[in-house]
């Protein structure tokens, strides 16, 4: 296998290359911009399949790729921070309508003031617009996983949004592991979809409807979201068996004995993973898949491990209420009979997390209650 | 003027829409989608046509109907092409259509941003010159004096109405062109010309709506016909950005402006001053237009294209 020493940018791009995408609609922000880069680039020698759109805005971005999935293309965007916050209303479109759009979110955090650290608050808060997020924690997790969200998204119609953190993954270099095109491309296969439009049949398509259509239409929605752990799970038996790799929605490194278990998702789970020897008595979570939220899993593992502390990284902060994932967390741990005690680091504003801020928060859980919120600047 | 080839069956649109009685909207969409017609497909920005399309799974006509999100028709356009080319379907003709919020003010920045590229697709923006579907609030396309729901009796509307033709025509593009619904065979020309070339073109259709500018359902075509016949809508179309060309002159003695506006209560209020007023920016106007087109009426006193 070929290894490729390049940035999680370069990754994503080159993930969708191999997808064979037939339409690129994109507007530059930084971190994203290598992205959009390296797919201009990939056009001008002629090794791109489709065509890569420079639009206005990425409202307009995604506005464009609604227009050519709806006829059936396989398309791709990509953005960050302000740009994310900008399609919204697109990105709520997108879902209800039900197109397999796949987009990279690279964190950044969102103004004011102008920021470029990695918060992950941008993705986090469209965590309820429909769309399958999944957390990415090193650049061959981004080649891997942005390759798999296209049969993802069109298995399950449903458009799939692979997030990872600026500037630690996005301008990191690291060695990837390329399959060769041809293998990629097999591992895809063409668009699995149904168009839309079709040319001479008449269709009303996302015209005035009721309420209670609405209703069946979240409905069915909720549930074709509630397969995507599986299907993942089912589309990486396929990859693991091509390329010799795979992952889960939800993952655990918990070594014997350990009581406390870091959940991070991200460079952040990288980061964990890395100084697990060094933080004795603690294990990891990574948490890959956020929408769904696999509240299943996380409840068999601190099951399982008897976890008596979770220690939640999050890298963003629902201002009132604390970090996103361990509001989610917490949600997802109520029917469990002995809850663990849930700590959250809270590392807003995209701060770097170090092996002393992870060792402090290691050594010193919440004083009382069964949460706390802990802040990342007062443990360094 | 001669009508020829008309039939029934040439007609896209089924009865039974949701439009109000005598809506101009509904008429600029019969007229273009059986011009334009059999393989259309039309992607349909939100406005008064996001309700006359009815309810799906029923259907007002017989293309598909992309519906989008206020501002993005413009880029949602220039996706359903590309996503056409790319399943192999280059015949079908692809249309956007836009009331005039969508296309003067919400939806400008991905209109100039498609023109700018040059998408390849037919944009119409059917005008009734306020939000009508929301009730007739102020748009940037709502005329000076006209009351509406936002600028209620006693006041009106200050401001000019934004001159769309001269921003599309300052993008270069291949074709704009004014249309109205009393010259339905000058907009099936114009129409038809649109589809034979290529790239982005628009057409910008004054549209009357009965219950937001306070007239009767039966006078919609009547009061097309004094827009342009008092030069406050003149007929045209330009080439290139550049080559401004009439395409029909009103009689030599034009009716005063005064008449189009008393046939709408959405005037009532403005008084004599204000329409003096009126005339010579409807004056002043048509000056400019014919100095962009270059001849006098009686050099181009020509039968409108075939």
């Amino acid at each position: 296998m070929p290894y490729e020493l390049i940035s999680g940018c370069q990754a994503a791009a080159l993930a969708v290359q191999r997808a064979g995408v037939e339409l690129v609609a994109a507007y530059p922000i930084t971190p994203q911009t290598a992205i959009v880069e390296t797919l201009a680039s990939f056009e001008a020698r002629g090794e791109l399949k489709g065509e890569f759109v420079s639009v206005e805005s990425e409202y307009s971005a995604l506005s464009c790729c609604n227009g050519a999935v709806a006829a059936g293309a396989r398309v791709f965007t990509a953005t960050s921070s302000h740009g994310l916050a900008y399609m919204h209303e697109m990105i709520q479109w997108c879902s209800g309508a039900r197109f397999p759009i796949v987009m990279v979110n690279v964190n950044r955090t969102v103004g004011a003031p102008w920021v470029l650290d990695p918060d992950q608050g941008d993705s986090l808060s469209q965590r309820d617009t429909g769309w399958l997020q999944i957390y990415c924690a090193n650049a061959q997790e981004v080649f891997d996983i942005v390759l798999q969200s296209f049969v993802l998204a069109e298995e399950l119609l449903l458009p799939t949004m692979v997030v990872f953190d600026g500037f630690y993954i996005s301008h990191t270099y690291e060695p990837v592991d390329v399959p060769e095109l041809e293998q990629s491309c097999e591992f895809v296969g063409p668009p699995k979809f149904k168009p839309q439009v079709a040319p001479g049949e008449q269709a009303n398509l996302h015209g005035l409807s009721s309420g209670e259509t609405q209703l069946q239409l979240v409905r069915k929605r909720h549930e074709d979201m509630l397969k995507a752990p599986a299907t993942f799970s089912a589309i990486n038996e396929k990859f693991n068996r091509l390329f010799g790799r795979s992952y889960e929605a939800l993952e655990a490194v918990i070594p014997d004995g350990a009581r406390t278990a870091f959940l991070a998702a991200g460079s952040t789970a990288e980061t964990v993973r890395w100084f697990l020897p060094e933080l004795k008595g603690c294990g990891l979570i990574q948490l890959r898949m956020f929408r769904p939220f696999p509240a299943e899993e996380l409840a068999r593992v601190v099951e399982k491990h008897d976890l008596e502390r979770l220690v939640i990284i999050d890298r963003n902060c629902s201002t009132g209420t604390g970090g996103y994932f361990a509001q989610e967390a917490k949600a997802a741990l109520y029917g469990v009979d002995r809850r663990p005690v849930v700590q959250d680091l809270v590392l807003a504003g995209g701060i770097d997390l170090t092996v002393d801020i992870l060792a402090h928060a290691a050594e010193k859980g919440p004083e009382s209650g069964l949460t706390a919120i802990q802040w990342g600047v007062d443990l360094r | 003027m001669k009508v020829t080839g008309y039939s029934m069956e040439n007609e896209m649109m089924y009865s039974g829409h949701n439009a109000c009685p005598g809506c101009g909207g509904a008429l600029t969409v019969r007229y273009l989608t059986r011009a334009l017609g059999p393989n259309l497909a039309l992607a349909i920005t939100a406005s008064c046509w996001s309700i006359i399309a009815g309810a799906p799974p029923l259907t007002a006509l017989k293309c598909p109907i992309l519906h989008c999100p206020f501002p993005s028709a413009g880029a949602v356009g220039g996706g359903l092409r590309r996503g056409l080319n790319a399943k192999g379907h280059y015949d079908t003709t692809v249309v956007v259509l836009a009331g005039d919020g969508g296309t003067f003010d919400i939806g400008l920045q991905a209109l100039s941003g498609a023109a700018q590229r040059n998408e390849d697709y037919i944009f119409i923006c059917y005008d009734n010159e306020a939000y009508m579907n929301t009730g007739m609030q102020t748009s940037s396309a709502t005329p000076f004096g006209a009351r509406t729901s936002t600028r209620p009796y006693p006041l009106f509307k200050h401001g000019q109405k934004k001159d769309i033709m001269r921003i599309m025509a300052a993008h270069g593009i291949p074709y704009a062109a004014t249309a109205s619904l009393a010259f339905p065979q000058d907009m099936e020309n114009k129409l038809r010309k649109a589809q034979e070339m290529k790239g982005f073109r628009f057409m910008h259709v004054l549209s009357p709506c009965p219950p937001g500018w306070g007239t009767e359902s039966s006078d919609t075509i009547h009061l097309s016909r004094l827009a342009v016949s008092t030069n406050f809508y003149p007929l045209f179309e330009i080439i290139g950005g550049n080559k401004w060309r009439m395409t029909y002159y009103p009689e030599k003695t034009r009716t005063p402006l005064k008449e189009y506006l008393e046939a709408q209560r959405r005037f009532r209020q403005v008084d004599e001053t204000t329409i003096e007023a009126l005339q010579e920016e409807v004056d002043h106007d048509w000056e400019g237009l014919l100095k962009r087109v270059g001849t006098s009426p009686e050099e181009t006193q020509e039968a409108p294209e075939k």
